[in-house]
């Protein structure tokens, strides 16, 4: 047999049927559902008089909207509160396992998954959200999904599509103090650019993705789909199943024995070919900073903001002029120089605990600086949120004057109160610096937890590498 | 059933800058709603209005950005949307191609797309349309030069035709093309598959119980 990708594996176990031209039915093994994509999906169930095809198979939670204080109250904005309590009814309407706001096993659809065991090596993942590819840190099939194949998948339990390219990622080498698999995911995306993984499903590889913890592998799987890769994953290997060892959904006893052996079949074999392959040395990447309105415009930490005038593509240069002026940023300014007003620490890219450690480690005894009119934490579940108080993080946030919050998407996105003003600047964890995206006229540079901390507590970029073990 | 989509002839409106994401096409307040329709006074809203929009507001009451190039007189009523690269990039929401479609594009044309989006297109009857860099390079300048600049498509030939009589060809999947073309949902044709579906599914049950 010839030599097969984790994705080749992957794709061929779960074609129910082929068509000529290679489109095929692909069956879906695990769908998470949240509040902003489902509504439209449901109701087209309804109006079609169909049922869903396996509910065991689906798991719901509303994250975008929800607010991250004073729960108690209920969601304030009346639009906001229609849309979760619609997904409330959906689900108690066709019998769909949710997560309601007030349980602690709530939070952010991409990090409640994972921490259930819900998401499991093998599985095919979709999601109607693009951060889908978070999944396949656990050598899953996982990818985003519009509310069309939403109902598609409800109804049918399968999804039409086509199979990507593969494209693999190698880097090697041992990552320096204070850099991180965030800043692995910008430096990919520096490299190929936001269109780089379009059509392809990308394997991440080598010596310094081993070296990754979970937390660290689903944040680089996360961003994929900012290198325009649909799907993102990692490899099986101990640190895959010592992560899933006891969790709710994962297997037990006999099967989970019957399980991790089959899991450890999910990597690509030696000698398979890949259509493109991207090396990095993981010890020249510096902590990463984005400088503009798309995920590909991010320099190092002690780099600085590039010349357009230098840019020989005229749409590239042009788009960078505009998004100097909506970042209200000059040429050649150096990026430690930026003064940051706000700062995010959350979202499905940096929210687990690991991410609440690093960050927890930089402010410990620390300050926020005068100039930051507010630094967010939002963790991403209740159980992270449990545990980061557990190990007293809550205090060393509140203690440097930090914000401690509810989990949920929060300032991500912003569709909930938590929100940029026009004009203010935020160093953000999420994954995406677009224009609006954290609020009307923001503007978000994206960073790692670690980064963000730090740029909390100088009041602008510092390079994080200088703090650690000082 | 979604409308069929055969020929289109149509005013083209140039959206000169690449890598328009979908929280551009239709920012995140207004995907609140639980309706699939009523987008359109929404597309780009952040660019095509000087105010801040939020839900309910009355379009009418609102203030237009006269530099915008949808707002321009010569490109009201445009049917085909040129762009650059990576078109819709970002997040999955499916209200992008909505509130395309409800404001009444019904194909976009640039020399690449981002993937979840493309799909999105397609269940929508919103024809994407690939073409080569230097070709959406020629449809720029011309739809940019002398108003009323028009283009036919045809989707059973998978051309492009210009005023000119260039006839630019491009590529779709053949399923796509066969559901586009008859106004088919997936729904639909994949339920006459549920016999390989349920024996698929029962292999899979013994295979990996752990996953039912």
């Amino acid at each position: 047999m010839t030599a097969q990708t984790l994705y080749d594996k992957l794709w061929q176990q779960h074609v129910v049927r082929e068509e000529e031209d290679g489109t095929a039915l692909l069956y879906i093994d695990r769908h998470l559902v949240h509040e902003v994509t489902s509504p439209q999906a449901f109701e087209g169930l309804r109006l079609a008089q169909r049922t869903p095809w396996r509910v065991g198979s689906v798991l719901a939670v509303a994250d975008h909207n929800v607010p991250t204080v004073d729960r108690d109250q209920g969601i304030a904005d009346p639009i906001s509160r229609l849309q979760v309590e619609t997904l409330d009814r959906n689900c108690a309407a066709f019998g769909i396992t949710e997560f309601a706001m007030a349980d602690p096993r709530a939070g952010i659809v991409h990090v409640i998954g994972p921490e259930q065991g819900a998401t499991l090596p093998g599985m095919t993942v979709v999601c109607g959200d693009s951060h889908t590819s978070t999944h396949g840190a656990f050598a899953a099939l996982a990818f985003g999904i519009g509310t069309s194949e939403v109902e598609h998948v409800l109804a049918t339990q399968c999804l039409v599509a086509k199979k990507s390219l593969a494209m693999q990622v190698i880097v090697d080498g041992v990552l320096q103090r204070g850099v991180t698999a965030k800043d692995i995911a910008l430096a990919v995306i520096g490299e190929i650019g936001t269109a780089g993984g379009t059509g392809y499903a990308i394997e991440f590889a080598g010596g310094a993705i081993s070296a990754l913890s979970m937390e660290g592998r689903m944040t680089l799987c996360n961003m994929a789909i900012e290198a325009g890769a649909r799907a993102g994953m990692v490899a099986v290997d101990e640190t895959t199943i010592d992560y899933l060892k006891g969790r709710p959904y994962a297997p037990q006893g006999a099967l989970w024995a019957r399980a991790v052996a089959q899991w450890r079949q999910l990597v690509s074999d030696r000698g398979a070919c890949f259509d493109h392959v991207v090396r990095l040395d993981a010890a020249r990447i510096k902590p990463q900073v984005t400088w503009g309105t798309s995920p590909e415009m991010v320099a190092s930490v002690d780099g600085r903001v590039p010349d357009p005038a230098m840019e020989a593509d005229p749409v590239k240069r042009e788009g960078m002029e505009r998004a100097l002026r909506y970042m209200g940023l000059s040429a050649n300014a150096p990026i430690s120089g930026i003064a940051v007003d706000k700062v995010f620490i959350g979202s499905c890219t940096n929210s687990r605990i690991e991410d609440l450690r690093a960050a927890a480690a930089v402010v410990r005894g620390k300050r926020v600086a005068e100039g930051v009119k507010l630094a967010l934490v939002v963790p991403g579940s209740g159980l992270v949120k449990r545990q980061a108080e557990a190990e007293g993080l809550d205090r060393v946030f509140a203690d440097a004057g930090f914000e401690w919050r509810q989990p949920g998407c929060s300032m991500c996105l912003a569709m909930n109160a938590d929100r940029l003003e026009p004009g203010e600047r935020c160093a953000s964890t999420s994954n995406r610096n677009f224009e609006g995206r954290q609020g009307p006229g923001g503007r978000t540079h994206l960073v790692s937890p670690a980064m963000a901390a730090a740029a909390a507590i100088a009041g602008h970029f510092v390079d994080v590498r200088e703090w650690c073990g000082a | 059933m979604m409308e069929a989509f055969t020929m289109l002839e149509g005013l083209v409106v140039p959206l000169d800058r690449a890598n328009v994401d979908t929280d551009a096409i239709i920012p995140k307040q207004f995907l609140k709603s639980i309706q699939r329709a009523g987008f359109g006074p929404n597309l780009f809203d952040e660019w095509r209005y000087l105010d801040h929009g939020e839900p309910g507001m009355d379009p009418a009451t609102r203030v237009v950005n006269p530099d915008f190039v949808l707002n321009q007189p010569r490109y009201q009523g445009a049917r085909i949307l040129l762009a650059r690269e990576n078109f819709g990039c970002g997040s999955s929401r499916e209200h992008a191609p909505w509130a395309l479609a409800d404001y009444g594009f019904r194909a976009i044309i640039a020399p690449s797309f981002a993937d979840i989006f493309y799909n999105n297109c397609l269940k929508n009857g919103l024809l994407p349309i690939v073409l080569e860099a230097s070709q959406v390079d020629d449809l720029f300048k011309a739809a940019g030069g002398e108003p009323g600049y028009r283009l036919a498509v045809d989707l059973a030939q998978q051309v492009v035709r210009t005023p000119e009589g260039r006839c630019l060809g491009f590529a779709i999947d053949a399923f796509r093309k066969y559901c586009l073309l008859n106004g088919y949902d997936d729904i639909g044709l994949t339920l006459r598959h549920v016999a390989d579906i349920k024996v698929f599914e029962e292999r899979r049950r013994e295979a990996m119980p752990w996953l039912f």
